[in-house]
Formats: structure tokens, C-alpha cells, sequence
């Protein structure tokens, strides 16, 4: 325990109100308080328009910089990173992001987590590749803010030209008199001035930058990870706290009929059994109810829950099964259904069409498997609750629990720690609603429940099951002329909503609304129903990984069947270099993003597929057994294209000597983590294709754990991953997201490769022994 | 009393001997260093020495602790600097980060029996962990400039 009777977590994880000893003078938090004016971002004055980007999220954008930046009288600099870490690094970028225009000394910066408190930081919703895209200009703001507050304190004292004086390096420097003096000098009077108007900051020209754009940058969190004090969720500790595992339903809807606790309150350990009800379907963030067994330690628990005997009614979905399910979707796509962007008179030009393709592809549930499952830490004192958990979402954790237990939302608090990978599990906060519960059923105490990896993969939100079909044409000089693509898939929507048939607009928009193919006069999408059996959640790219997948894959089909190579039909289908409005092509959500800004722009759609197929020198010749694939897609604003080299032995034997990658975000901010980010892409999505599938029996999901839920091993992980960087200094452009972007391309750009090489074509995910027996 | 030596420290234990080491470590000694993954010997995100070999926590009893030296991530060097720590930070291994206790004490204790592994060495012996966030091929390069910078090989 740590002097405050708190969790033994890091200093740097420790809430920021705990820290009061400290003589903060840009009081962290104080944007909670009335004299907060903040600067308001630009496009917030436009009361009656569409906000777009962070400003059209909950909660905004904010950037006043005595939210995000404390200076201590030493100097040292507290930047506050309010989004969740899960290995996209963003504890290492926001605080690059600030300190670049603050003139700070990265060695003299600490970051400190913020808790979840949308009102005070802004959005925290760590999904949908969104952290940096949205925050890199308030966080820009409130850096610069700070410097020019800065400025302005040690002008007033030196008596000279505010405009005179200038931040360097962590110092306030004025050149006429020589006059020179560190942060911490001026940082109690810079506090006490007003915080400059938007209108008035001078942020820095980008060749000025020192941290942004800068390449190499240590993580932050290195000392801690490789000794083992980081904390994760699953590490809090409080005093007097137990432990707990639940006994989940393990269908969607289901409920406990009956229960027989004898066996298991007789465990040593056990302090208490309690049943949590059932969820209805649709469950949205709610704890799906259970048997829940609460006690001295983990262990304690997991062995009185093997003991525990329940019987479950199994509800309305006790049928689901993936291969009937399979039959259902393949019935839906080979008819027509809702149209949802149309172009040309696609069905009488693909009768006419001398060359052409109808091809399905299957593409089954996953889960998400983070290495920490699902783990949360909850408290009730005096009508208030303390969560700690790693969470993406702290904010509907926040209403969850609020909900609940019948609190008011400002009497829950929501620590965020480290997250042991996310990959969008952890956006919902069912989790943490179960610790509130069994904290409540125990009198407030403190509850840590801990999902075992059988409870993370039978009962996660899975990636949605999917059944893609294209029918394509090309004309007699293999010119692509028509293309029909039919969707079905349960949408994430069912989870919200009940009898939810149909892909979201969102969803759809997740590269088939605003697929940038512009070179096919005739391009027709429809979307038949598809209805959800089992929770769907979102899964790192989304609707992407189906989508593009099929896209993809039928680009290098339609190549075949014309004679042509894929690379060289891809670049015909994306069109000359345009930059299109989503909003023109269909209902567009574009990630939130302005459509008339982030275009889908063929031009940069183009340079990626350029980049990657020069540096994996497309188009060269290999030995036998060895193949080449590429495939192209944009997402979450962002361009990215893959080439897979697989070599195939005889037996089946699949090998990646090299995968290369090209990426074009716009401007890199940490161009250190978006390298890791699309190394780590590849392999997710490698793994993806090569093995991830959560098939449903009786409603069940089969897969329960590593040995049968597989996935990719460091001996199954290419020899080389190159990731090339496309664009990566140019800040004129609108910029785009990281984390997700980078799978897409990997799934189809496998199979393609696995085409070139065997001849033989893959459509059904995943491709396990099918290469087995020629 | 029964005790436990881990990272050269007595721990007393007083509970049922079959607890799986992983949770004594966790939830009674409060070493959460080494972490949980799979509880079944499939991940080895649960990676500590025992006697200096590498070995699941999950599956190995208090029992088979008593008479053995236990060594965490905590314990594998004083002062973080362990070649494999310096090599992993130098090259930015970790994504989230959750796993790399494991791959750490799995790669050291590799090292220790094969100073100067090939990638078809580390594959073979890195293969029982898994990273869901995909550093693979950073692990196989911080292994190789670990072995830089233990001094004897490159
Ligand atoms: S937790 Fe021990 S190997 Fe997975
Ligand atoms: S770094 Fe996240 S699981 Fe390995």
C-alpha cells in the first residue's frame, strides 16, 4: 500500500487529486472549475453546424492548458494524458504533442493519467483510431497557451516586451538583456494570468517542431513495463479487497434456472455467492448476470465456480449454430437486398461483360482475446464508487455504474490503468458494471473481478460473423466495368437496438459506401439482412476486415479471370487521382470526419498501392512455391496498402519471408509507434486469417481458450515486416487515424499472396489446413 | 510455516499448497509483476524461474516452490538492467505491454542456456508466448541485441 492507504500503482497513474502535497501551479483539474473559460475550438462557435471530428463527439474537444499541463517550482512539467493506453502509445504522443509547443525538455516531462471525466477532458472514448487525429490541435493549443502564459509572466517581471521573450528549451529567454531563467521560475505567476485567446496563439511552424514528427522517441512506460511495475487492471490492489470470478450464461439472453452453491461455499476462501440477473437482449453495456462467487483470492474463486451447480434456461438464442448460420447468409446474398450506393446500371453491364467473377466470402466471428482479459476493480464508500479498470471508455463506465447503483454520475469516479491490449473490447464496460454489483452485494468493499481466458473468448462482443459476394466484370481488353457487391453481416447496432437487420450507415461507410474505386462506371452495393444471434462488438477495423477482405480478394480475382495483374487492375478499378465526397456516394458517416475535408483522395489511395509495390518490388520473379499479394483500402481516413510474400512447401506449409506495408496519415506525429502499430497490424491480421474463428454450437461459443482459439506465434510471424511511410511530413493534410488502419489490407493481401503461389483460392476464413492435401 | 523464497526473499505460506505459484505471487505475496493469461500453459504471459529455468506460475503448484528459488520479472535484475530489459527498451518492444514480463523471463532464461540463439532457436523457444499485440519480430531483434550487449557475441 502506498502512504494514502491507495492502490501500490505507479506514481504516474496515481489520480491526479490524490496529488495535493503538490504546489501544482497550473492546478491540474482546475478546468472543472468556474473560472475554466477555455478556448473554444474553432469550429464550436458554429453553433447551428454539423460538428465534425472530436468536436462532433461527447463531451468535445478541450484544451485549456490548466486541464492538461502542471509545473512544479523545479520545473518539472506534469502533462496530463487523458485517453487509454493499450499499446498504441499515446502516453508517450500526447505528451510529445504538448511539450513540442510548450518549449518543454522531454526529460524534464512526467505524464499522469487523467480519470475518466469527459465534462473536464474532453471525449476519452479510446476507439475508432481517433486519440491523436482529434486531439493533436486542442492538445497543440493548450501547449502553446502555456508557453505564451509563460512568456508573458517573465516579461512582466523582467519589465520588458512580452513579444521579446521566448520560451527555449525549457526556458524563458530574453535576448536583449541576456536575461534567461527556468519553467519553474515563472510558473506560479504565469498560472495567475489569463489564458490567451485561440486567435492570439503563435503555435510553431512544423519545421520548428523538436518532438513532433521526431522519430526514435523511448516509450514512456519502458522502465516500468520491463521490471514489471506497470499497472495494469488486473494489478490494482486495495486494502481489504476480494476477489471474484463470475458464472456467466453462456448464450446471449440467457439466464440461471436453477443453482446449487453447496460445493462451492464449502472452497476455503469463499466469502459469498451471489446471483446477478440476467441481461436482455438487446444488452447493450449491461453485465450479462450470472452466478458470481466472491472471494479470499483468484484462485479461491476459480475453484469454487468449477463447483458450482447451475442450470441454465438458454433463451431465444439457443439455436445459434455458425454452420447453418453460414447457409442463412449465403441465402441472403445471393438475392438482392437494400441498395445502398448506386452508380451506372451495374446488372446490364455485368450480363454484357466478357470477363467476369462471382465469388463469396466467408468470414467467420472472432474474439478479441486482449492478453488482459476483461478486469475490474470496484469501491463504495459514503454513496461514492471508485473503479479502477482498464477501460477504453471510461465515460460509459461512468454512466453504467452511475445507472446501476443509482448514483449520481459525479459520485463515480473511474481510474484508468494501463490496458493489457484493448483491440475494442474493453469500450464496453460490462465488466466493471459486475465489480459495482458484487461491491454493492459486500457491503461497498473492495471487489477485484477477474475474467479467466474462458470467459473472454465465450463471452466477449465478438467481430461480426460476415458473407460477402461480388460479382465483377471486365470488358475484352480487361477494363473493369461493373461491380455488385451484397453484404450481409449482424450489425453492431443489434446491441443496442432490437430487431436490427441491416449494417449500420457507420458500418457500411467502413470501406463500401465509400469504396474509392472510381474507375468502374458501373459499381452497385446492397446490403441484405443479416440478424444477430450473440453479442457483436467492435473489433480493431470493424466492418473493415469484411469488407476490404472481399474487396480485396475479388480485385485479384477479376485481375485473373481478365489476364491482368492484380496491382495493375487495382489502380484501374481506384480511377485517376480525385478527391471524392463520401456524402456524394451514400449516407456517409466517414468516421465522424468532415466528408468535404477527408475526402476519399484517389491520389493518395494510388500512392500507397505505388509505394508498396515499389519497395516490395512488385512484379519480380520468385521460384515456385512463392507468391506475391497486394491489396489497398481506406479507413478511419487513412490510406494504407500491404504486399504479403508467402512461400508454400508442398505439404501445405505456409512461410512469410517479408511483409511490407505503406501508410499515408498525413503528418506522423510519433512515427516510432506508428511503425509498431503497423508491425502489429500485420501480425493481428496474419493471425486473423491464418486462424481466428469463434464457431457457435447450441449457442455456445465452441472456443474457449489459446489451444483452440490459435493464433499467430512468434514462429508463425513474418521473418520481415517494412513499413513505409507515404505523406508522413506533410501537415497540410487532414490527418488520419493509426491504430486500426493498418489490418485491413493484411487479410486479402494474404490470400493473394497464398493464390500466387498454389494457384489454389481461399475464401472462406480462416485458411488453417485448407492449403493441406494439394 | 512453510515459506517460499522468491527474488531471495523468505514469503511465508500458510494456504492450500496446490494454489498455482501464479496466484500466490498476485494475490498474496502482491508480486503482480508476473501476469495471467491463460491459466493453462498456453501463453506464457505467466513466465518466472524457477531455479533459473523458465517455467508457467499457472501451472505449478506452491508445492513444487518450496524447496526451489523463485525469480520474478521484479527480481530478474536489481536495477532493470538485465541485457534483455536494456535491449527491449532500446528498441521499443513493448505495445501494451502486458505480455513482455513473460517474454522477458522467457528470453533470459533462453539466453542463459544458449548464449547465441538463431532465429530458428528463439522461434522454437518463444513460441509458448504469445503477444496479442504482435512485436514479434522486435522480440526476435532486442534478443539478438541482447546478446550484443551481454559482451561475448554479436
Ligand atoms: S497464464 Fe500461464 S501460460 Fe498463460
Ligand atoms: S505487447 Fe501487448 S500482448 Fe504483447
Amino acid at each position: 500500500m502506498s502512504a494514502d492507504g491507495q492502490i501500490p500503482v505507479k506514481p504516474l497513474d496515481v489520480p491526479i487529486a490524490n496529488e495535493s502535497r503538490r504546489a501544482f501551479l497550473f492546478g491540474l483539474g482546475a478546468g472543472a472549475l468556474v473560472l475554466a473559460v477555455g478556448l473554444p475550438a474553432p469550429r464550436a462557435l458554429a453553433q447551428e453546424a454539423k460538428k465534425y471530428g472530436g468536436d462532433g463527439m461527447p463531451g468535445g474537444l478541450k484544451d485549456d492548458p490548466r486541464t492538461f499541463i502542471a509545473i512544479d517550482a523545479d520545473g518539472t512539467v506534469t502533462i496530463l494524458n487523458h485517453r487509454a493506453e493499450m499499446g498504441q502509445g499515446v502516453r508517450t504522443s500526447v505528451p510529445m504533442i504538448v511539450a513540442d509547443e510548450l518549449e518543454a525538455d522531454f526529460s524534464r516531462v512526467r505524464v499522469r493519467q487523467a480519470p475518466g471525466d469527459q465534462e473536464t477532458y474532453g471525449n476519452q472514448n479510446t476507439d475508432g483510431s481517433r486519440s491523436i487525429r482529434h486531439a493533436f490541435a486542442p492538445l497543440r493549443r493548450a501547449g502553446a497557451a502555456a508557453r505564451q502564459m509563460l512568456e508573458a509572466a517573465a516579461a512582466a517581471a523582467w519589465a520588458v516586451p512580452a513579444s521579446e521573450v521566448r520560451a527555449v528549451n525549457h526556458e524563458l529567454v530574453h535576448a536583449k538583456s541576456g536575461k534567461r531563467a527556468g519553467f519553474g521560475a515563472f510558473a506560479e505567476a504565469a498560472a495567475k494570468l489569463p489564458v490567451p485567446e485561440a486567435a492570439t496563439l503563435r503555435l510553431k511552424a512544423a519545421k520548428d517542431f523538436r518532438y513532433i514528427g521526431k522519430d526514435g522517441r523511448a516509450l514512456v512506460d519502458n522502465d516500468d513495463i520491463v521490471t514489471g511495475k506497470a499497472t495494469f487492471g488486473i494489478d490494482v490492489r486495495l486494502d481489504g479487497m476480494l476477489y471474484a470470478v463470475v458464472a456467466r450464461p453462456p448464450v446471449y439472453g440467457g439466464r440461471v434456472r436453477t443453482h446449487d452453491a453447496k460445493a462451492a461455499l464449502a472452497v476455503p476462501g469463499v466469502v459469498k455467492v451471489v446471483p446477478l440477473d440476467g441481461a436482455p437482449i438487446p444488452s447493450a453495456f449491461l453485465p450479462l448476470g450470472g452466478i458470481a462467487i466472491i472471494a479470499e483470492n483468484t484462485w479461491a474463486a476459480i475453484e469454487a465456480r468449477r463447483k458450482l451447480a447451475i442450470e441454465w434456461d438458454d433463451g431465444p438464442n439457443a439455436g445459434y449454430d455458425s454452420a447453418a448460420y453460414r447457409a442463412t447468409l449465403e441465402t441472403a446474398v445471393r438475392a438482392p437486398g437494400k441498395l445502398v450506393r448506386d452508380a451506372g446500371d451495374t446488372y446490364a453491364a455485368l450480363e454484357r461483360a466478357p470477363n467476369k467473377i462471382a465469388a463469396e466470402y466467408y468470414i467467420p466471428h472472432i474474439a478479441h482475446a486482449p492478453m488482459e482479459a476483461p478486469v475490474a476493480t470496484v469501491r463504495i464508500t459514503d454513496g461514492a464508487c471508485e473503479a479502477w479498470a482498464s477501460v477504453q471508455a471510461p465515460e460509459a463506465a461512468r454512466t453504467l455504474l452511475a445507472e446501476l447503483l443509482k448514483l449520481p454520475k459525479e459520485k463515480v469516479t473511474i481510474h484508468q490503468t494501463l490496458l493489457g491490449g484493448g483491440f475494442g473490447r474493453k469500450s464496453k464496460p460490462d465488466f466493471i458494471g459486475e465489480a459495482a454489483l458484487l461491491s454493492k452485494a459486500v457491503d461497498g468493499k473492495p471487489v477485484k473481478v477477474t475474467w479467466t481466458r474462458e470467459d473472454d473468448i465465450v463471452n466477449d462482443y465478438f467481430h461480426t460473423v460476415a458473407l460477402e459476394r461480388i460479382e465483377a466484370g471486365a470488358d475484352a481488353k480487361g477494363k473493369p466495368v461493373a461491380w455488385l457487391h451484397r453484404t450481409a453481416a449482424p450489425s453492431i447496432g443489434s446491441l443496442f437496438g432490437p430487431d436490427t437487420k441491416h449494417q449500420r450507415a457507420g458500418e457500411l461507410g467502413q470501406g463500401l459506401t465509400d469504396l474509392g474505386f472510381f474507375g468502374v462506371p458501373n459499381l452497385r452495393i446492397e446490403n441484405p439482412e443479416a440478424a444477430a444471434h450473440t453479442r457483436i462488438g467492435w473489433f480493431r477495423s470493424v466492418y473493415n476486415i469484411p469488407h476490404a477482405f472481399a474487396t480485396q480478394c475479388a480485385v485479384a480475382e477479376l485481375a485473373h479471370a481478365a489476364g491482368r495483374d492484380p496491382k495493375d487492375m487495382l489502380l484501374d478499378l481506384i480511377g485517376s487521382p480525385r478527391q471524392v465526397d463520401p456524402s456524394t456516394l451514400a449516407e456517409a458517416s466517414n468516421y465522424g470526419e468532415d466528408p468535404k475535408v477527408h475526402t476519399v483522395d484517389t491520389a493518395r489511395l494510388r500512392g500507397v498501392v505505388d509505394a508498396v509495390a515499389k519497395a516490395s518490388r512488385w512484379g519480380r520473379t520468385l521460384p515456385k512455391g512463392r507468391g506475391l499479394g497486394i491489396a489497398a483500402h481506406r479507413s478511419f481516413a487513412t490510406y494504407t496498402a500491404a504486399v504479403v510474400e508467402v512461400e508454400v512447401a508442398a505439404d501445405g506449409t505456409l512461410r512469410i519471408p517479408r511483409v511490407d506495408i505503406a501508410i499515408d496519415c498525413g503528418l506522423q506525429i510519433n512515427p516510432e509507434r506508428v511503425r509498431s502499430q503497423m508491425e502489429g497490424s500485420v501480425i493481428q491480421g496474419i493471425s486473423l486469417a491464418l486462424l481466428g474463428e469463434i464457431r457457435f454450437a447450441k449457442g455456445r461459443a465452441v472456443q474457449t481458450n489459446f489451444h483452440d482459439y490459435t493464433l499467430t506465434r512468434i514462429d508463425g510471424a513474418p521473418a520481415e515486416i517494412h513499413v513505409h511511410a507515404v505523406n508522413a511530413t506533410d501537415a497540410s493534410l487532414p490527418l488520419g487515424g493509426v491504430g486500426e488502419p493498418g489490418l485491413p489490407p493484411v487479410p486479402p493481401a494474404l490470400l493473394n499472396a497464398i493464390f500466387a503461389a498454389t494457384g489454389k483460392r481461399i475464401r472462406t476464413l480462416p485458411v488453417r489446413d485448407q492449403l493441406r492435401g494439394g | 510455516m512453510p515459506t517460499i523464497n522468491v527474488n531471495g526473499r523468505d514469503h511465508a505460506f500458510e494456504g492450500n499448497p496446490e494454489m498455482p505459484l501464479l496466484w500466490f505471487l498476485r494475490d498474496v505475496a502482491g508480486l503482480t509483476g508476473t501476469k495471467f493469461g491463460c491459466g493453462m500453459a498456453l501463453c506464457g504471459a505467466c513466465t518466472i524461474h524457477l531455479d533459473g529455468v523458465a517455467t508457467r506460475a499457472c501451472v505449478t503448484p506452491v508445492a513444487a516452490a518450496l524447496t526451489a528459488k523463485v525469480t520474478t520479472i521484479e527480481g530478474l535484475s536489481v536495477d532493470g538492467d538485465h541485457p534483455v530489459q536494456q535491449a527491449w527498451k532500446e528498441l521499443n518492444v513493448a505495445q501494451c505491454g502486458y505480455c513482455q514480463a513473460g517474454q522477458i523471463m522467457q528470453a533470459a532464461s533462453l539466453l542463459k542456456q544458449k548464449p547465441k540463439p538463431s532465429d530458428a532457436d528463439i522461434d522454437a523457444t518463444m513460441a509458448g508466448n504469445l503477444c496479442r499485440c504482435g512485436t514479434y519480430t522486435r522480440i526476435r531483434a532486442a534478443i539478438h541485441l541482447a546478446v550484443v550487449k551481454t559482451g561475448g557475441a554479436a
